[in-house]
């Protein structure tokens, strides 16, 4: 499917805009999450991998293809999982 | 033309993601944030998954299934002390990843992958080429990070001769390789040469970077990690790649800044310039001769039975000697003798951003006693007592004065307490390579040791006071 330039580029400054207002909202405290989340998140490199794999054909592409989707899933599920693991720490006691 | 699934999806996954960034607002919510993430980015790959014509399933499930179990084992088999590294990690393999998708992407431009060669096209070259550059950067800039905060390649700043000026050379091969790909992209070897300069590029600009800017330095790799999926995003016009990959790019960015404002140092002091390394030579002896009185943890306990409130200041000092767990059976003990027990976070503290918060948050302490800077700062003239635990330059008062190399770093008002208690094996200095004249204060004491030994000490002290 091909989207036009300029409106791709809008969606990227939009969500640019939008990173920051959410982003700006996360106390200190919580910045180590902050960034292993966020980490998780740009793993979804795995979805433009996937689609890579289909596409292409041959040992070149197989092998590339192979590598980036270990890598992906790697800091997609790493990522997700080390967060909620040091998530589930942060606790209130009385 | 039929309705357009994959894309509601995406949107439904975009929604997740913000939803679940907003959810890091809070520590109640933030559980739940993560999770809806998680969810988004499922719902994004099982619906890429269903949208492919050809599905290898051999190599789908192989790739996924071997990542998945790397990053289960990693994640779950990690110390919280190690976290730094962990993150660090992965995000070179995102940065990795997305090379290697653009690169796939320039391979069937060139006709060597695929069907038939396709269309030359601006905007796939660029993005191409951005991938390339920031992407590579990201992954071994991120490996050598994560060699530093294991212990694997020297902490300390390499810095040679000429340094700048390399790197600048490499720099602009790194850019005309990436404009030859940009105007030919049937050069597909082009690209590849691109990434082996990027490569050299991203060892030459973390390995001068010593340990105390790695806060800095990881928000940073984690900003590039979401560029490269944003400019994946440009190469494959796919939208999810687009906004999840500014999302994360935002965020670093923003990490970035308040790490530099925390240090009260530019984004390009830290990675060109650098504290440290020259020795200071302001004359250690001038501020400390005659004036450091050492204590013991008898004395230390006894100081602290009398108090109503008390403040522990930690730093990486904390996190290396692994000093957390007596730290809270001290907080518990003082708290069930009625004592208000805090802790006073510096944003830099530790290897990255938070840091001091997740080892504590791992001890069970209570979120709620975990305080800013800007937060504490006011109440250190109503406390007792300061436990001043393996952080050195944070609370260096010389941040106060003009001349000095921390000149206008924000710090913790530590001296302003009624006393200081400094747990510290020795006087040596800290990063910045400065003597630090609150060891000196009339207030001050210190005690000196492995700060695990110490606490431990003074736990016991305290229940035999």
């Amino acid at each position: 499917m091909d989207i036009g330039f300029v409106p791709i580029l809008t969606i990227f400054v939009l969500a640019v805009f939008v990173g920051f207002e959410v982003i700006t909202k996360v106390p200190p405290i919580l910045h180590t999450p902050l960034m292993s989340g966020s980490n998780a998140i740009s793993g979804i490199t795995l979805v433009g991998a996937i689609a890579s794999v289909g596409a292409g054909s041959g040992v070149a592409a197989a092998v590339l293809g192979f590598v980036s989707l270990v890598f992906a899933s790697t800091n997609v599920v790493g990522g997700f999982l080390g967060t909620h693991r040091m998530l589930k720490k942060f606790r209130k006691r009385d | 033309m039929s309705f357009d699934w994959v894309n509601l999806a995406y949107l439904i996954a975009i929604v997740l993601f913000i939803l679940g960034l907003r959810g890091l607002a809070h520590p109640r919510s933030a559980v739940r944030g993560n999770v809806m993430g998680a969810l988004g980015m499922l719902v994004a790959v099982v619906v890429t998954l269903a949208d492919q014509e050809v599905l290898p399933i051999g190599l789908l499930a192989g790739g996924i299934g071997i990542g998945a179990v790397l990053g289960v084992g990693l994640a779950l088999s990690i110390k919280m002390t190690a976290m730094p590294q962990l993150v660090g990690l992965f995000n070179g393999f995102g940065g990795g990843a997305s090379v290697l998708v653009a690169g796939l992407a320039i391979l069937e431009i060139a006709g060597v992958i695929g069907t038939a060669p396709g269309e030359p096209d601006l905007q796939l070259s660029i993005a191409a080429v951005a991938s390339g550059l920031i992407g590579t950067v990201t992954f071994f800039g991120s490996l050598v990070a994560f060699g530093k905060l294991q212990g694997i390649v020297t902490e300390k700043p390499v810095r040679y001769f000429g340094e700048q000026v390399v790197k600048i050379v490499i720099g602009a091969a790194a850019v005309s390789a990436a404009v030859m790909v940009v105007l030919d992209p049937a050069a597909y070897e082009m690209f590849w040469a691109l990434v082996g300069i990027s490569a050299v590029l991203g060892i030459l600009l973390v390995v001068p970077i010593g340990g105390a800017d790695m806060p800095i330095v990881i928000a940073l790799l984690n900003s590039y990690s979401g560029l490269a999926a944003a400019a994946t995003g440009f190469v494959l016009s796919n939208t999810i790649l687009i906004v999840a990959g500014s999302l994360v790019g935002a965020s670093g960015i923003i990490l970035t800044r308040i790490m530099c404002v925390a240090m009260n140092r530019s984004l390009s002091n830290v990675l060109f310039g650098g504290v440290g390394g020259e020795a200071a030579g302001d004359g250690e002896d001038d501020v400390y001769a005659g004036k450091i009185r050492s204590t013991s943890a008898e004395e230390v306990a006894m100081i602290l039975k009398s108090a109503h409130r008390v403040v522990f200041v930690p730093g990486y000092g904390m996190a290396v000697a692994r000093a957390q767990t007596p730290v809270r059976m001290l907080t518990e003990a003082m708290e069930s003798d009625g004592l208000e027990v805090e802790f006073g976070i510096h944003p830099v503290a530790g290897r990255m951003p938070g840091h001091m918060n997740v080892l504590l948050a791992e001890e069970d302490i209570s979120y709620d006693k975990l305080r800013e800077m800007d937060d504490i700062n006011p109440t250190f003239p109503n406390t007792d007592v300061t436990i001043v635990l393996g952080a050195n330059d944070v609370v260096n008062p010389r941040a106060r004065e003009n001349d000095s190399p921390i000149a206008g770093m924000p710090i913790m008002d530590t001296d302003k307490s009624r006393t200081v208690v400094v747990i510290k094996r020795s006087l040596s200095p800290g990063f910045a390579g400065i003597a630090n004249p609150l060891f000196a204060r009339d207030n001050t004491l210190m005690l000196f040791g492995d700060g695990k030994k110490a606490m431990e000490e003074l736990v016991s002290a305290y229940h035999e006071a």
